[in-house]
């Protein structure tokens, strides 16, 4: 019963925190000097004094604000995102457009970095101090510390470009064509289709820019499963353990993991917040078309509807993934009860 | 009394610059570029604007070490100068947002009640929100320069010192010697600025040190996204991105990226350093 209280309670925050970034990025459209008029229309239009009358009347720029973001809310209660000044659509169907290339894209950078990060994490509390302990803390500060902007260049270069490892930019090459669409995930899509060529191409296409998203993430976790495993080894019942002959193997899987995994649900949760982060920079290096990409040519645009429609989108992933970690909290640790 | 405590701190820095290697060598990489800062235009050997289209994108050799551009700049020389805006803009930002921060969340922490309800929930608002995009929203908003990037970025980061020094001052304020403070009648300006501040900076400190090198990444990105300074500014996260154009001609981006890699390493070791030092003494005060 308690948890059901707590989603609820958790939901009707959620509500608040849409309606407050919603808010907040009408002030900021409201409060910006400059004009979308002028960032949107063409330079022969702008002199045109019928043309941007028309235009401003057309997106109801000449409103009062409250006016604005009022009949904005009443639109998104009837799920209506409004249209984006810059593509004409409406917002929601540019969303679900570029959500599922995101999506897939950031569950494959969240794998990665979950996998590699405590691997290296585990390997390392184990060979505490040793020199593949420091080998491995350095490659997970690097992950921490290196623009992803330069390293997706770097990728490209050398696995693409020199060596012809991996694909280049896109989400699948040229020669093939997308599967049907079922969930927007290529590589989901053609496993339902049965098409293997698609899926190990699409497969290929997500490593380079999965591995750039999920870097930072993957330092964090590192260092987090480090840490936290090298705290639970210290306990009294991992010594009972030990001292009644279990295998060293079994203790560090058995015993401790499971207790140092709380911590590292915390990063993962957290990470998840630089993972789109850094989505907006990989994307636009991979020429990947998602929601990081429409999300900055609508910040160049001031194509405000658009950018709400993002930035609700985003939160509401935020709180999302959120949730869903402080559940698996009360699964990992049976004492964390909701209120 | 003073004194006492901060010879006890220096040495404790060169505890740490002894037993922690890589914190040693985060401090040199810092040093170094705090030196390149001050002395940029004395080492650099050419001038960072210079161009000279007969020599564009050259690669690596001995008279330009790390090749030149698209417009014939000596690429060494606008990595050194860079350092100027690049490394500065993260240390303003730090300073800024540390000290908008700290009032903020000093006054949430102070006052208390619906003030602070209100404010903390604004916070959780600019948190909850992937920094970059609303950092690009704000800043291709007002026009990209890079007073206007630096003010996003304050904008997005002010509230995690905020949070910590709201945690301290609710911490501190409960203290026995706030409470003589108040019986001897000082004012509650004076007990905020003598008694709460003072003792609640340490971990401001703290944070500012672990957080220096995620600014440095994020004026960098902002930057290769095309909102810092106007084109000419020697800048690395532009620098980069001018590199991403001439993509086949590696040496062009390389540089630069090596460039904002090391400080946030650097910063990122130093930082790593310091929670560790701390890390005992503060599960020592949990339990």
């Amino acid at each position: 019963m308690n948890i059901l209280r707590y989603l609820g309670r958790r939901l009707l925050f959620t509500v608040f925190l849409l309606i407050g970034v919603s808010l907040m990025v009408y002030i900021i459209s409201y409060m910006v000097p400059s004009d979308p008029v002028v960032a949107n229309l063409s330079a022969r239009n702008i002199d045109n004094e019928e043309m941007v009358q028309a235009y401003r009347e057309k997106w109801g720029l000449d409103e009062p604000f409250y006016k604005q973001y009022l009949t904005y809310l009443n639109n998104l209660l009837h799920g209506d995102l409004g249209t984006s000044l810059r593509t004409e659509r409406a917002v929601l169907d540019d969303l679900k457009l570029y959500f599922p290339a995101t999506l897939e894209l950031s569950i494959f950078g969240i794998l990665f970095a979950v996998v590699f990060g405590m691997l290296f994490g585990v390997i390392s509390a184990i060979k505490r101090n040793k020199a593949v302990d420091q080998i491995l803390r350095g490659v997970s500060v690097v992950g921490v510390s290196v623009p992803v902007f330069w390293m997706a260049l770097l990728l490209l270069y050398l696995l693409y470009l020199k060596w012809g490892i991996f694909p280049g930019p896109g989400r699948l090459s040229a020669y093939l064509t997308p599967p049907a669409h079922v969930t927007g995930l290529y590589t989901v899509d053609a496993i339902l289709a049965g098409d293997w060529a698609v899926f190990w191409d699409a497969l290929q296409h997500l490593c380079l820019p999965g591995i750039c998203v999920g870097l930072f993430t993957m330092g964090l976790i590192s260092r987090t499963t480090r840490s936290s495993l090298l705290e639970v080894l210290s306990l009294d019942y991992i010594r009972t353990a030990r001292a009644k002959g279990v295998k060293e193997k079994a203790v560090i899987v058995k015993h401790a993991l499971g207790n140092s995994l709380i911590s590292v649900l915390t990063v993962i949760g957290l990470g998840f917040g630089n993972l789109l982060g850094g989505m907006v920079l990989a994307e636009s290096v991979f020429g990947w078309p998602g929601i990081g990409q429409y999300a900055y040519k609508s910040a160049q645009n001031l194509d405000f509807p658009a950018i709400v429609g993002v930035s609700l989108l985003i939160a509401l992933n935020y709180v999302v993934i959120n949730m869903v970690v402080d559940i698996l909290y009360c699964v990992l640790d049976p004492r964390v009860r909701y209120r | 009394m003073k004194k006492i405590k901060y010879s006890l701190r220096s040495s404790s820095f060169v505890r740490m610059l002894r037993t922690n290697p890589l914190f040693a060598i985060g401090v040199a990489i810092c040093a170094a570029w705090l030196v390149v800062m001050v002395f940029a235009d004395l080492i650099a050997p050419c001038d960072p604007l210079l161009q000279d289209m007969a020599v564009r994108l050259q690669p690596p050799s001995a008279q330009h070490w790390f090749g030149t551009d698209s417009l014939g700049r000596d690429i060494f020389s606008r990595v050194l100068v860079g350092s100027r805006i690049s490394i500065g803009a993260g240390i303003q930002c730090i300073l800024i947002a540390a000290v908008v921060g700290m009032l903020i969340g000093g006054l949430s922490g102070y006052v208390g009640g619906i003030l602070d309800d209100i404010i903390m929930r604004i916070g959780e608002l600019f948190t909850s929100f992937p920094s970059i995009i609303l950092a690009m929203v704000i800043a291709s908003a007002m026009g990209a320069s890079l007073f206007n990037t630096l003010l996003t970025m304050c904008i997005v980061w002010w509230p995690n010192y905020a949070r910590v020094m709201r945690a301290m001052v609710i911490q501190v304020k409960s203290n026995e010697y706030v409470e003589a403070s108040r019986s001897l009648g000082a004012s509650r300006l004076r007990i905020f600025f003598k008694e709460i501040l003072p003792n609640s900076i340490g971990s401001i400190i703290v944070l500012a040190t672990v957080d220096f090198g995620n600014a440095i990444l994020l004026f960098a990105s902002l930057s290769y996204m095309g909102l810092g300074s106007p084109p000419p500014a020697p800048e690395w996260g532009a620098m980069v991105s001018n590199g991403a154009e001439q993509f086949s001609y590696w040496w062009v981006a390389t540089f630069p990226g090596l460039a904002i890699l090391s400080v946030s390493l650097g910063a990122n070791f130093i930082g790593d350093g310091v929670r560790d030092y701390l890390d005992p003494k503060l599960r020592k005060t949990i339990s």
